[in-house]
């Protein structure tokens, strides 16, 4: 799993865009295993994801692009 | 091809319960006939503690009817979301709420995840596109990728872009596409509880048109989407019926905002038995093992797909979920002595 892009926390779930801070991201965390961020962690907007068969890219339109 | 209602050809000696076993060592271990729906269904209905026999029986029909080789495939999304229908198990329709937003992946990219395939010994490399099918803008795509990648790299190209009509049917058998992937996903019956947007019957239409321009025909579906088991030995029935040169098998990976999003996954003594049962029905087709895999049956479920009539995998990610990594399958194909299916070869 990539890291937020610099300068940024983790404010909000990759997976649910949910705020970090809340409970109940149980299931986004067994989910994260196996599933690419959908959501940027710093802003909660659905990013553009791009699987291959060896990775992934998923791209903010605010903060950028991380990728596996 | 015609459609059947009813299951595959009556055969005489329908067992009893309970000898289900020994009927299909003789008849498809033997004889290599696949069994009959009914038989399809007493073979899902096997309680857990023969699921070792039956696994067992199902890698005997996989080798005496396929042989050891594994065919090792590649996987990678085109044109991803934004899709028109309404397939319930689906995160890349644009009528649900899901959070797959669409995309498209230009021609370099498929080059290199191509190039990135045929290294682990992969002979198979699919080119997949959320849509109902493809526009002139995907055909031109597509022709672009297929010509790009067979210029580079060494590998099958195998396509899956929805429903075609006679013309595209034949471009892409032009293009040099071997195989075409397009699933009837369930049995007829239960059709219309996956998908509104379209028929069953539409699907197998494209199938139709697929084999009569000379292509391979790849079809299977998901299992776990709410089906009974009699719709389950249904599928298996009607797949046959097909005779299919690759049948992928899925089990259903419930995807946030899906209408079938909150359903439970299925069993892995239940994914196991379906493994197995499909195989007997079909002794000599390419079985794949391909999505839900993972969450379904763990790591441990992969030796055990092997050995239960598998011979065939999708190595490394899937369209818009993450796979195991493609060299925990290639180290086990070695460790169980599988080899990888060569390039030249047809199972």
């Amino acid at each position: 799993m990539a890291e937020p892009a610099a300068g940024g926390a983790a404010e909000f779930c990759d997976q649910c865009g949910g705020p970090s801070v809340d409970v109940g991201h149980e299931r986004c965390a067994s989910r994260r295993t196996l599933e690419p961020p959908r959501f940027c962690p710093q802003c909660a907007r659905r990013m553009v994801v791009q699987v291959d068969p060896f990775g992934w890219t998923a791209r903010c339109s605010r903060h950028g692009e991380t990728h596996s | 091809m015609s459609i059947s209602t009813t299951s595959t050809s009556d055969r005489a000696g329908t067992p009893a319960a309970g000898d289900i076993l020994a009927t299909a060592r003789e008849q498809v271990l033997e004889r290599g006939e696949g069994l009959t729906q009914e038989q399809v269904l007493e073979v899902l209905q096997l309680p857990d503690e023969s699921l070792d026999d039956l696994l067992a029986l199902a890698h005997d029909v996989r080798m005496r009817w396929c042989g050891p080789e594994v065919e090792v495939e590649g996987i990678i999304s085109l044109k991803t979301g934004g899709c028109p229908e309404d397939c319930h198990f689906c995160s890349q329709s644009g009528l649900f709420a899901s959070p797959v937003r669409a995309a498209w992946l230009d021609v370099p990219m498929l080059v290199e995840a191509a190039k990135q395939t045929a290294k682990t010994g992969a002979t198979e490399f699919c080119i997949v596109a959320a849509v109902r099918g493809p526009d002139e803008r995907l055909m031109a795509q597509v022709a672009a990728g297929v010509a790009a990648i067979k210029d580079a790299v060494d590998i099958n190209v195998a396509c899956s872009l929805g429903m075609l009509d006679p013309d595209q049917v034949t471009r892409l058998a032009e293009m040099g596409v071997h195989r075409y992937n397009h699933n009837l996903e369930t049995a007829r019956s239960y059709f219309p509880n996956v998908v509104t947007t379209h028929t069953w019957e539409e699907r197998w239409e494209t199938l139709r048109l697929v084999r009569e321009a000379g292509m391979e025909v790849c079809c299977g579906g998901i299992v776990g989407m709410g089906e009974t088991l009699e719709q389950r030995a249904e599928f298996a029935a009607q797949l046959a019926e097909l005779t299919p040169d690759e049948v992928p098998l899925n089990f259903l990976n419930p995807r946030p905002g899906t209408p079938f999003g909150e359903l439970e996954q299925m069993s892995g003594p239940d994914a196991l038995r379906t493994v197995a049962a499909y195989r007997l029905a079909m002794p000599r087709t390419v079985l794949r093992f391909a999505g839900g895999r993972e969450i379904t049956l763990g790591d441990l479920g992969a030796r055990q797909g092997l050995l239960g009539g598998i011979n065939a995998v999708i190595v490394g990610n899937y369209l818009t979920t993450l796979g195991r990594p493609a060299e925990s399958d290639i180290d086990l194909l070695g460790e169980l002595q599988m080899p990888i299916k060569a390039l030249n070869e047809t199972l």
